[in-house]
């Protein structure tokens, strides 16, 4: 069966600092991989290049097997994304701003689709207020009610969850969690909270200077690597990659 | 191409403008203030100035159709510098959107938001002044025609420079109207500029069509050759403006300069 996400040899260099290294990857349906590293790893740029906002010096990148360096419109249209560093115009409302998204997604019955996005993420009392008087925990729902207008067959998220609360934040890994189980779509999920990371990712990939150093399941990984927990091996990862033997 | 897309754009554009007083003001007010000077400037004129030549349809009149192409241009820039305020480019360039939607949106969003003021000034010149659009008869419309399409070739040329070089440089978008105002004799004919300023003239649009205008308040013909050129112009520099906004965009892609726009992120 085809793969959702689908990624060879990705490469982006900028200036003469190399901020992905010929990485390969693979999301499958169902699928929940977490792309974790230190900052200035590479997740970003990755996700940039998967989001079409960026151009990669070498590599393919294939969205349920279309190519996105030659049909990036139709590829796009099977994702959406959130992130926290992208929040949406906060000068439009709620509703205006996942009318607006949903058109630009080309979102069937949009009004019954907002209407079930606003109930889901606990958005109906912010319907008609402007997203920049929301908190940043509010936002965030608004960003992820957005990442869901299109039933995504792959969904980006780039620590999705950093400024809600740990109640709120254990709903909406709920929510994707069955989202990704339910809809038989792939997630990409970056986070630097481990917990969150073993809890709902199926696969990790952990990257550094721009190169995927480990692969596996977040729940056995640390023990394969002698350590004891998730935030360990992270650690490691990101300040001594040779102890691991895998740099 | 995406109708629904390129709607989208226009959507927002509306919202904006209809959920702010701040955003609605401008549209009319300056170009109506304008309107007023010129239109008392013009009695006055009327008056002390030999009788026979009506200055309302020569000065007011270009006046207005100068308005007119300003707003255009400036409903194109207004709306891609909502996108610049907002931080918007990561979210938008990351939907399926297509760069000739984009900018057939901004476009769109220009029509729509410059109705409002040409409205505005035709009611005050019209009502106050007694302007009659009639004097130019037909050649009003390419008249308008001419200006429109230059004023989004500016507009969209405006909008590349500053994804190109950041948004401090929309200071640079501001004053091209007013940069070029003197070599297209708006106000005057083009003869009345010295010969290094006519070859300016002759490669803008708005210059034959204030040519024309003279010409026919003055009871003259408007040449057709003229006209068509400034029209094959204006085309001409759409086309260039879209082609070097899809070369910054493509720049923007390679150096990641859509995912990171920011005012610091450039220099």
């Amino acid at each position: 069966m085809m793969k959702i996400l689908s990624i060879t040899a990705l490469r982006k260099v900028y200036g003469g600092t190399v901020a992905v290294d010929e990485i390969s990857f693979e999301v499958d349906r169902h699928e929940i991989v977490g792309l974790l590293g230190p900052n200035g790893a590479g997740k970003t740029t990755t996700i940039n290049m998967i989001l079409g906002v960026l151009e990669p010096d070498a590599g393919t990148i294939r969205i349920e097997g279309l190519d996105i360096a030659l049909r990036r419109s139709p590829a796009i249209a099977r994702t959406n994304f959130a992130a926290v560093y992208a929040p949406l115009p906060g000068n439009l409302t709620v509703s205006q701003n996942l009318r607006v998204f949903g058109l630009l997604y080309g979102v069937k019955d949009l009004p019954e689709r907002i209407d079930e996005l606003l109930k889901q993420f606990d958005l109906e009392a912010f319907r008609d207020k402007r997203c920049g008087v929301l908190s940043s925990g509010e936002q965030t729902r608004v960003g992820l009610a957005k990442a869901m207008l299109n039933h995504p067959h792959l969904l980006l998220l780039d620590e999705p969850t950093a400024s809600l609360d740990p109640a709120t934040a254990r709903e909406i890994r709920a929510t994707i969690h069955d989202y990704a189980k339910e809809a038989g779509s792939g997630v990409l999920w970056t986070s630097h909270n481990m917990y969150e990371v073993e809890d709902i990712c199926d696969r990790v990939l952990f990257l550094s200077r721009g190169r995927i150093l480990l692969e596996g399941n977040p729940k056995t990984l640390p023990a394969e690597h002698g350590k004891k927990t998730l935030e360990e091996l992270f650690i490691a990862v990101a300040r001594e990659p040779l102890t691991l033997g895998v740099a | 191409m995406s109708l629904r897309r390129t709607f989208a754009i226009v959507l927002r554009q509306v919202y904006l403008i209809r959920g702010s007083f701040s955003r609605v003001f401008p549209l009319f007010a300056w170009v109506a203030i304008d309107i007023v000077l010129w239109g008392f400037l013009t009695h006055y004129l009327n008056t002390v100035a030999s009788p026979g030549f009506n200055f309302v349809p020569a000065l007011l009149g270009a006046v207005l159709l100068w308005d007119f192409f300003i707003r255009i241009m400036q409903g194109v820039t207004m709306a891609f510098f909502e996108d610049v305020w907002s931080r918007n480019f990561l979210n938008i360039f990351a939907t399926p959107l297509l760069i000739s939607e984009y900018v057939g949106g901004l476009v769109l969003s220009s029509i729509f938001s410059s109705l409002i003021g040409v409205a505005v000034m035709l009611v005050i010149a019209v009502a106050c002044f007694k302007l009659s659009l009639l004097i130019y008869g037909a050649m009003a419309i390419p008249f308008l025609l001419v200006l429109f399409l230059f004023g989004i070739s500016l507009g969209v040329f405006g909008s590349a420079l500053v994804l190109r070089f950041g948004p401090a440089s929309e200071w640079f978008i501001w004053p091209i109207p007013a940069l070029i105002s003197p070599f297209a004799g708006v106000l005057y004919p083009v003869s009345t500029l010295p010969e290094w300023m006519r070859h300016i003239s002759r490669i803008l649009p708005p210059s034959y069509v204030f040519e024309g205008l003279r010409a026919v308040i003055s009871g003259g013909t408007v040449s057709g050759v003229a006209l068509a050129w400034s029209g094959c112009l204006a085309g001409g520099y759409i086309l260039l403006a879209y082609w070097y906004f899809t070369r910054v965009y493509r720049h923007a892609l390679r150096t990641g300069l859509i995912a990171r726009y920011s005012a610091e992120s450039l220099s």
